[in-house]
């Protein structure tokens, strides 16, 4: 079990999507968002992108307004999990064309639907973005 | 619909709670709409957790699903069962995803495989009959599907390596064909190819090849290849080459590699990212197990992170310091970590980095004197975060003391001990640990010297137990410290005269809500009470490591057994060896049996069937209501003596069967079970009875007598406590097994042999330098396994590829993958130009309605047949060189063969 979990949150600190790859109660869910994202707000451009939290690790990625935050296990490679962030991006972007906040507010599902390709059980499963896409636009097409 | 189940997701992220809608959300996913199917399906993995009472609804639409034709919707149902399905329902669903293992469609197979996953991460022994299909998908024409199953596979191999050993050289042969780009172009991230599938295959060689000589080599070639080929000016090739230093640093130490991943460490560590150092520390640390002398050039770099403001680095510099740690270095570390402590709130990294200095400071302690002096410091600073047994161990280390035989070196560790801990009695607020072990210490020690009057000791210790008046625990170590003291004074021939305010502190105790401080209270005022002899043997002064003698056997009890026994009582048999009696494997079954055929079930429901149970034999209807009274009333005592009989005749075992059916009644599940005693097993039991209140009795009879000596061996509770808390226990074994200390004592000694030289240098480095250098001191020669003295590393990659090639060929019927890997990277790139036939083909279909669908699924399958052909050459190549070897396809993989033979 790799990624525990995958947040998109603003800078203002109101969270875009959420997806968790192991159960947390509600409470749990916001008490956790609310501690690493102020951890994380707090953090300068110089300092690296990664921040102990608990027993893991969270890599996070700015693009914008919007932070990505990941959390990973200790073993995790973290550079890697910050270029997958980026992945996702481009992936995003690919599909809305320069993609934007906005985009992911209107099309949660789409965004979900996406990381769903990508990751399964807290693995990366597919990082070809022809594949990520394909499912969606076939749906897209048929609805 | 649709965007109002939407809304109720951006509910629930925002915290709020959206149980109310949940419903909806298993509705949407009967929908005919393939979206809104699939978005109902997403808000419910959203939604609900596997346990969940709303997962009953969903099962049976997720069994109708995985049956679809349309594979979008195989998918969706796919990825629900990743996160819905519990381990209770994995077999309504099992057999379907075993099915789907084979799908036309590499999503799907994908996706199947990664269910399979989840099930082993529930429960592995519900897919371990499943997992030669890992095995089997890793030579998927797909990399796809190949990369996915290398999830499951990691997880396989990290909980057992031996049994995949052979599937090194499959690893290494995909690996080098994705590091040659041999992968479609999709998988290709910033002009690397497919990077996420590298580093999870290093990740997996990683595993497979620490400490084992043989599968390393194997490795060699290709990672260096791979240290060659990696861009270090992109994220993602540092990516790569911080995997490849991971992979070196696990597997068996190989001289050119370690040179190229010391040669990227110093990359990283030098770059101005502060996520390439933060990589950099990371990797130093993992590869300075192998090879510690590379640190040494990179001293500044580390004590420039360690300097640096940004906490995670620092952190990260901490974990390297703490591995690096040895006996030259370990003041100026463990200074460092508690300073840092100090200057942190968070409690987890607090507590953490606390049990660090604690750890180091008692494998590399260059002096008794610092010990103390630095578990002082931990404690109080962060006394309530360390764990308890931290405590525990300062108290027995001042006990047992360092040296070996040397008294008066410990002494004056407990002097200086005393000393120090009325100091620091002095500080306003202390956390209780603390105070446990200073109120332990005074007690015993505090008046041994002579040093101190009993009388300012036990002033002292009334301070205590005033200041920090709502801890108990303390409060109770106060009492109990001063009981000690004035025992010692009694035992000594002195008089003793209470305190005024320890008198009234009596008082109150006496009269305490808290019955062990009570207790401890009246324990003092009767050992006061008594003449200098008593009170010598109850307490004797310095024996806190004195071992408390515990008859375990209970050897005393022997006279009474024999006579019981000659009166005709049972013998005794152990349980261990009534547990075998029993057979288990029987009873699981049965068990088993049971839960599967009366747990949920998830088909539809059956033709009813013809009840056989008709005929039940007036007798055993008796048999029932004449089942004895005793059975009834202990049923689990009759259980036990039951199967104490060692004939093992066939009565006696249809019996124990028979009791299990009756303890089964009362204990396991809700179940009906139709009564199959017989007139025969009722004498038994009756017969059984008898002997059931004899063997009750008797243990009846036996827990009272152990009570009894219970009582005799308690000479002093207070004592035996006191032990118990030192030693863990009364037993003599245990205490030896607790001990680590003692295990470091000639560490602790070699310290002291070397001390001149390291305090010399200390004190040079502290007149000049702030920054010690002697941090990174390895100037300590140290035993390297590698040197090697040739090179193999050039002679293996001559040595390799025909290796590869023809162990591959050997190995083939053991293994599936292995032959099949080096052609399967050929098909990618046709199979994957099929596939952009099909997305345009399904395309097509699906903008028609859902009834041509079907039509268009069957030409996709007809265009991936024909989008094989292409290979037909070259696949028969390889199957002449095959047939060459000698190999013959094996019935065990026909899928293998399949585009070969047709």
């Amino acid at each position: 079990m790799g990624i525990r979990f995958i947040l998109m949150v603003n800078k203002q600190g109101q969270t875009r999507l959420a997806q968790y790859y192991e159960w947390l109660t509600l409470e749990e869910r916001r008490a956790l968002e609310g501690e690493i994202v102020r951890k994380c707000l707090a953090r300068n451009e110089q300092q690296c992108s990664f921040v102990e939290h608990r027993n893991y690790k969270i890599v996070y990625r700015r693009y914008a307004s919007l932070f990505f935050l990941v959390g990973v296990d200790n073993d995790e490679n973290e550079l890697a999990i910050l270029e997958f962030i980026h992945l996702l991006v481009e992936t995003m972007d690919r599909h809305f064309g320069n993609v934007c906040e906005l985009d992911i507010m209107f099309h949660l599902e789409k965004a979900h639907f996406m990381l769903e390709e990508m990751v399964m059980n807290g693995s990366i499963v597919e990082t070809s973005k022809a594949n990520i896409l394909s499912p969606i636009q076939l749906m897209d097409k048929a609805s | 619909m649709k965007e109002y189940i939407i809304r109720l997701v951006y509910v629930e992220m925002l915290g709020h709670d959206a149980s109310f809608g949940y419903i909806h959300a298993v509705k949407m996913i009967h929908d005919d709409s393939l979206l809104v199917k699939r978005t109902g399906y997403l808000a419910v993995t959203l939604f609900l957790n596997e346990d969940h009472d709303l997962i009953i609804l969903i099962v049976n639409t997720i069994q109708k699903d995985l049956k679809s034709d349309n594979y979008l919707v195989v998918c969706a149902a796919l990825n629900a069962v990743c996160k819905l399905i519990n381990e209770e329902t994995i077999p309504a669903v099992l057999p379907q995803i075993v099915e789907l293992l084979a799908h036309p469609k590499e999503a799907v197979r994908k996706k199947a495989i990664m269910a399979l996953h989840r099930f082993y991460q529930k429960s592995p022994s519900s897919v371990s009959h499943l997992v030669s299909n890992f095995r089997k998908r890793l030579c998927d024409n797909d990399p796809g599907v190949m990369g996915a199953t290398l999830c499951p596979l990691f997880d396989l191999i990290t909980n057992d390596v031996n049994s995949y050993k052979d599937l090194v050289i499959s690893f290494v042969s995909i690996l080098k064909q994705v590091a040659e780009r041999r992968l479609p172009k999709a998988y290709d991230y910033h002009q690397m190819p497919a990077p996420f599938i590298q580093i999870k295959l290093l990740k997996i060689l990683a595993l497979l090849g620490s400490s084992d000589k043989q599968a390393s080599e194997n490795m060699y070639t290709v990672v260096g290849d791979i240290f060659r080929k990696c861009d270090s000016s992109s994220n993602i090739g540092n990516a790569v080459l911080y995997e490849c230093i991971c992979c070196v640093s696990s597997i068996y130490p190989n001289h050119k590699l370690l040179v190229s991943a010391a040669d990227a460490i110093s990359r990283f560590l030098k770059s101005d990212s502060h996520n390439l150092k933060y990589m950099g520390i990371d990797a130093l640390g993992r590869l300075i197990k192998i090879s510690p002398e590379i640190a040494e050039q990179h001293q500044l770099a580390v004590i420039d992170c360690l300097e640096d403001p940004d906490d995670t680095l620092k952190r990260k510099t901490f974990e390297l310091l703490y591995k690096m740690t040895k006996s030259t270095n370990v003041e100026v570390i463990v200074d460092r970590m508690i300073d840092y402590m100090n200057s942190i709130n968070d409690n987890h990294y607090k507590t953490e980095i606390a049990s660090r200095c604690v750890e180091l400071a008692e494998q590399f302690a260059p002096s008794n004197q610092w010990f103390i002096q630095t578990m002082n410091k931990v404690f109080e600073h962060a006394g309530d975060l360390v764990n308890i047994k931290v405590a525990h161990n300062l108290m027995r280390l001042i006990a047992e003391g360092f040296g070996e035989d040397d008294d008066t070196a410990d002494s004056q560790l407990r002097s200086s001990a005393v000393e120090s801990y009325l100091h620091i009695l002095g500080e306003p607020k202390l956390p209780s640990v603390f105070l446990q072990v200073i109120c332990w210490v005074l007690g015993e020690y505090g008046t041994a010297d002579g040093k101190y009057s009993a009388s300012y000791i036990t002033g002292k210790l009334c301070d205590v137990a005033e200041a920090y008046s709502n801890d108990e625990t303390v409060k109770a170590y106060a009492v109990t410290a001063l009981m000690k003291i004035y025992a010692f004074e009694i035992a000594a021939g002195r008089k003793v005269d209470m305190l005024p305010e320890c008198h009234s502190l009596m008082e109150e105790f006496l009269a305490s809500h808290s019955t062990d401080l009570q207790q401890r209270a009246y324990e003092l005022q009767a050992v006061i009470g008594l003449d200098a002899h008593a009170v010598e043997s109850i307490l004797p002064s310095d024996a806190s490591c004195e071992d408390i003698e515990v008859d375990k056997a209970l050897s005393f009890l022997n006279d009474y057994i024999q006579e019981s026994i000659e009166k005709g009582a049972q013998p005794y048999i152990p349980e261990s060896e009534r547990t075998g009696m029993l057979n288990i494997s029987n009873f699981r079954n049965q068990d088993h049996h049971e839960a599967s055929s009366h747990g949920l079930r998830f088909e539809a429901y059956e033709l009813p069937k013809q009840t056989v149970q008709a005929r039940i034999p007036p007798a055993s209807l008796a048999s029932t209501e004449l089942v004895p009274v005793p059975e009834a009333m202990y049923p689990r005592e009759s259980y036990q003596t039951t199967t104490v009989p060692s004939v093992s005749s066939d009565a006696a075992s249809t019996e124990l069967k028979l009791r299990l059916d009756g303890v089964q009644k009362r204990w396991g599940r809700q179940t009906h079970f139709p009564s199959t005693s017989t007139s025969n097993s009722t004498s038994l039991k009756t017969v059984n009875g008898i002997t059931q209140v004899d063997g009750s009795n008797t243990a009846n009879s036996r827990t009272r007598e152990t009570y009894d000596s219970r009582k005799q061996v308690e000479i002093s509770p207070e004592k035996q406590k006191l032990a118990a808390s030192l030693f863990g226990g009364p037993s003599k074994t245990e205490k030896k097994s607790a001990t680590g200390h003692k295990s470091s004592k000639p560490s602790s000694h070699m310290v002291k042999s070397h001390a001149p030289k390291s305090s010399m240098e200390v004190a040079s480095e502290k007149t000049s330098v702030q920054q010690p250098p002697d941090l990174l001191d390895f100037g300590e020669p140290t035993v390297r396994s590698t040197a090697p003295s040739l090179d193999p590393f050039k002679d293996l990659e001559g040595l390799l590829e025909p290796t590869t090639q023809v162990s591959s060929a050997v190995n083939h019927s053991s293994t599936a993958a292995v032959t099949k890997s080096p052609d399967i990277m050929g098909l990618y790139t046709e199979t994957t130009a099929g596939a952009h036939h099909k997305d345009s083909d399904i395309l097509s279909g699906l903008s028609k309605p859902p009834m041509t669908n079907m039509v268009g699924g069957t030409t996709t399958m007809q265009v991936a047949q024909s989008s094989k052909g292409p290979n037909l050459k070259d696949s028969l190549e390889k199957d002449a060189l095959v047939r060459q070897i000698g190999v013959t396809p094996s019935s065990q993989n026909p899928n293998l063969f399949k585009d070969i033979l047709g």
